[in-house]
């Protein structure tokens, strides 16, 4: 495998200059630190997301306490297991938002949008939900299944009502239910592209174009970027199951830079594609292994940032973390798999609010680390 | 003709321990062990009024000899008392590893780890009481629950657990982690939890260096590691490298194992009496054996019973004083102190 690999990687390199280039990309020092302190007995679980507000204040959704399903006859209902918590700009705990609400089950990202509300994306909910900066809901998109399965539903069946003991039930007649059949029933529109409106299926990020339209990544259970405009109201989707142009395999991430090109993490076909705010394929980066986890700098001069994470299962290989121009090329990369400070464990979430000031979020090592960097001593080491 | 007959006795022994190693994984336990008279410290733990123990799966102390208990409560909780046994606060409130207990101890830097057989994760605490390192994964909630698997688990996964059981470590600060119930292997991790080697596999097997339920692990000072292969009913000894250096096989089934530190260590494993106390068991477990790291066997004390001075299925050993064990059982929901009467310093052979 590795030798075929290997092979593969030398072919390349015979064939692209370009690409030949790009493994050369320097090592960018850093230094990290784990600003954030919690109140005695409160934890921090797996760090699904990271943002930082205006203030530089730090938000981070996590995974914590226990998701449970009830027993409630054939429907169980699910509660909990993930909490929102702010910090000040020093890392010291401000507060918890959105304690017990309804659609809070399994962290996936938080974001901060350019008027500082606060936007929590959920996947075992299915949900966004928008707060505005005094932690009041003010927007809810999407809804959490009024019952869980059990044994879960595959993924390519959108959660919903279905009761959740003895039988799979059988599908719906072609047709007969409409926009929340299965995707990809003969003469259906095409595997994971998702209902006309907001049913997500395991969505994961959420981002803004400067008109304030709404761009949710949908996910892992569809593969599709859904577009609401500003009040809300659903505008288009764009994609589908594949690897084609215009196609994802998990779409884990987007980021919309200040000329409103979209960029969306793929991440199991490896790459991140770039669109207009209309869905219209531009251009792709297939340099970045699988992006978990993006992140766009403020302008004027924008940098991507791009982690490269290690699956959940292992510790033996990626996890290194990119900085690219807007263009695609790399300019360096930080970091490695590992337990240790300054090492990253499933990087899931990146704060760029400050260019080389990051904020980043690790599913495997519970926590946030704050990472500095040094680009001005890399030509001198 | 006496030679034949040795010979058919000798089978006939060797078929029944095969017979009753198959059926029940047991075999023969030492003979004429001398009783090591104890008694068990009355009320040790004093719990506030609104504090309970449940099912108390680990039981470990510090340098400082606070006590804690790793039990399955309404939730799975993480409790410290001091050194009088009083209560002094939880641990891990609500953490998001916290689901269903299986062991605590802790290393030689007071730090506290937890294995949690429900998230299949093992997680380090500092003194603080911090998270400062995470092993294995608590599997998604989204995924939602997933049938028992039929047949054969798949292969290990390298950062992955199924069910682990404990961890211990070398003076080197490395980690060992029996795992499990669902695999049967023990994975050696360096002390930034980075995987070196394992032993055994995803399957259970009866040969050496396979498992049956690697149930508890301890280490010597010199790193060897020794393994509570409680299925089959034996310890195996390992050295740092996981090379087998020897099988202790007359001790009955190892729910749980412990070695003291001090320049003379001694080794500790009890044969628990099984959970569901079927009939007869009461006769024929619930002993925990005290014996030299070589595998000679000092003496047992114990029994199985619910009163006070005996056990309900054993699942946590401390002895950090060898003369002066905390005892955590499952069936009994309790933490008893017991004062062994014999000194250390001598042995029995």
């Amino acid at each position: 495998m590795t030798r075929v690999f290997l092979v593969v990687i030398t072919a390349v390199l015979a064939l692209s200059g370009v690409l030949s280039a790009q493994l050369n990309f320097p090592d960018i020092p850093y230094d990290a630190s784990t600003p954030l302190t919690l109140p005695p007995n409160l934890h921090l679980g797996e760090a699904a997301g990271v943002a930082t507000n205006s203030k530089g204040d730090v938000f981070v959704y996590t995974r914590t306490g226990t998701p449970r399903i009830t027993t409630a006859g054939a429907r169980n209902v699910s509660h909990g297991g993930s909490r929102l918590f702010q910090f000040d700009r020093t890392g010291k705990f401000v507060r918890e938002i959105g304690q017990n609400v309804y659609g809070f089950l399994q962290a996936q990202q938080v974001r901060v949008d350019p008027q500082d509300n606060v936007w929590v994306v959920d996947q075992m909910s299915t949900q966004v939900i928008k707060f505005d900066p005094n932690g009041r809901i003010q927007m809810v998109f999407s809804r959490k299944p009024e019952a869980m399965r059990v044994p879960a539903l595959p993924l390519s069946v959108p959660a919903d009502t279905y009761a959740l003991v003895g039988p799979r039930p059988p599908a719906p007649p072609a047709g007969g239910a409409g926009a929340a059949a299965p995707a990809g029933r003969a003469g259906g529109p095409p595997p994971g592209s998702g209902a006309a409106g907001e049913n997500f299926n395991r969505p994961t990020d959420v981002t803004w174009d400067s008109a304030g339209n709404i761009y949710v990544a949908d996910g892992y259970g569809n593969s599709r970027v859904a577009k609401y405009d500003r009040s809300g109201k659903w505008i288009k989707n764009w994609g589908s199951t594949g690897t084609g142009e215009g196609q994802f395999r998990v779409v884990h991430g987007i980021q919309i830079d200040a000329a409103n090109n979209v960029y969306v993490a793929d991440r199991d076909n490896r790459r991140i594609q770039v669109f207009d705010t209309e869905g219209t394929f531009k251009t792709q980066f297939r340099n970045v292994g699988s992006p978990w986890a993006i992140c766009i700098t403020p302008p004027p001069r924008q940098f991507l940032y791009v982690s490269n994470s290690n699956p959940p299962n292992n510790l033996d290989y990626d996890g290194e973390i990119l900085k690219m121009t807007l263009d695609g090329r790399i300019v360096g990369k930080f970091g490695r798999a590992g337990k240790l400070l300054k090492e990253f464990g499933t990087v899931n979430a990146i704060d760029c609010r400050t260019e080389n000031e990051l904020y980043v979020g690790e599913l495997g090592n519970w926590r946030v680390q704050k990472v500095t960097l040094k680009p001005a001593a890399s030509g001198t080491r | 003709m006496k030679r034949w007959m040795i010979g058919g006795v000798v089978l006939a022994v060797l078929c029944l321990v095969a017979t009753g190693h198959a059926q029940t994984g047991q075999r023969a336990k030492a003979q004429n062990v001398p009783e090591i008279p104890f008694e068990s410290v009355p009320n040790f733990l004093k719990m506030p009024a609104d504090v309970y123990l449940g099912e108390s799966m680990g039981v470990a102390t510090n340098s400082k000899g606070h006590i804690f208990v790793y039990t399955r409560r309404d939730d799975t909780r993480l409790l410290e008392f001091d050194q009088n046994g009083t209560f002094v606060k939880e641990w891990g409130e609500d953490l998001y590893g916290f689901e269903f207990a299986h062991k605590v101890r802790v290393d030689r830097d007071d730090n506290v780890w937890a294995v949690d057989e429900g998230t299949n994760m093992v997680i380090k605490f500092n003194p603080a009481g911090r998270v400062v390192m995470v092993l294995g994964r608590r599997p998604e909630a989204v995924e939602g629950a997933v049938e028992t698997p039929q047949g054969a688990p798949p292969p290990a996964e390298r950062y992955l657990f199924a069910r682990p059981t404990d961890v211990a470590w070398d003076p080197q600060g490395n980690i060992f982690v029996p795992d499990g119930y669902i695999n049967h292997r023990v994975v050696k991790y360096d002390k930034n939890g980075r995987f070196v080697r394992q032993v055994g596999s995803h399957l259970r097997g009866t040969e050496p260096y396979q498992f049956n339920t690697p149930h508890s692990i301890a280490t010597d000072a010199q790193g060897n590691v020794y393994v509570a292969d409680r299925g089959n009913a034996r310890i195996q000894v390992f050295d740092n490298n996981l090379v087998l250096r020897a099988i202790y096989d007359n001790i009955g089934n190892p729910w749980e194992v412990c070695i003291s530190p001090g320049p003379h260590q001694y080794l500790f494993s009890s044969n628990s009496n099984p959970d569901a106390n079927p009939a007869a068991s009461w006769e024929t477990s619930g002993e925990i054996y005290k014996m030299e790291l070589d595998g000679r066997i000092i003496g047992k004390f114990g029994r199985a019973g619910k009163a006070v001075g005996q056990f309900q299925t054993v699942h946590g050993i401390d002895c950090r004083n060898p003369d002066e064990l905390i005892v955590s059982e499952i069936s009994a929901w309790r933490v008893q102190k017991i004062r062994l009467r014999q000194t250390t310093t001598t042995s029995s052979r």
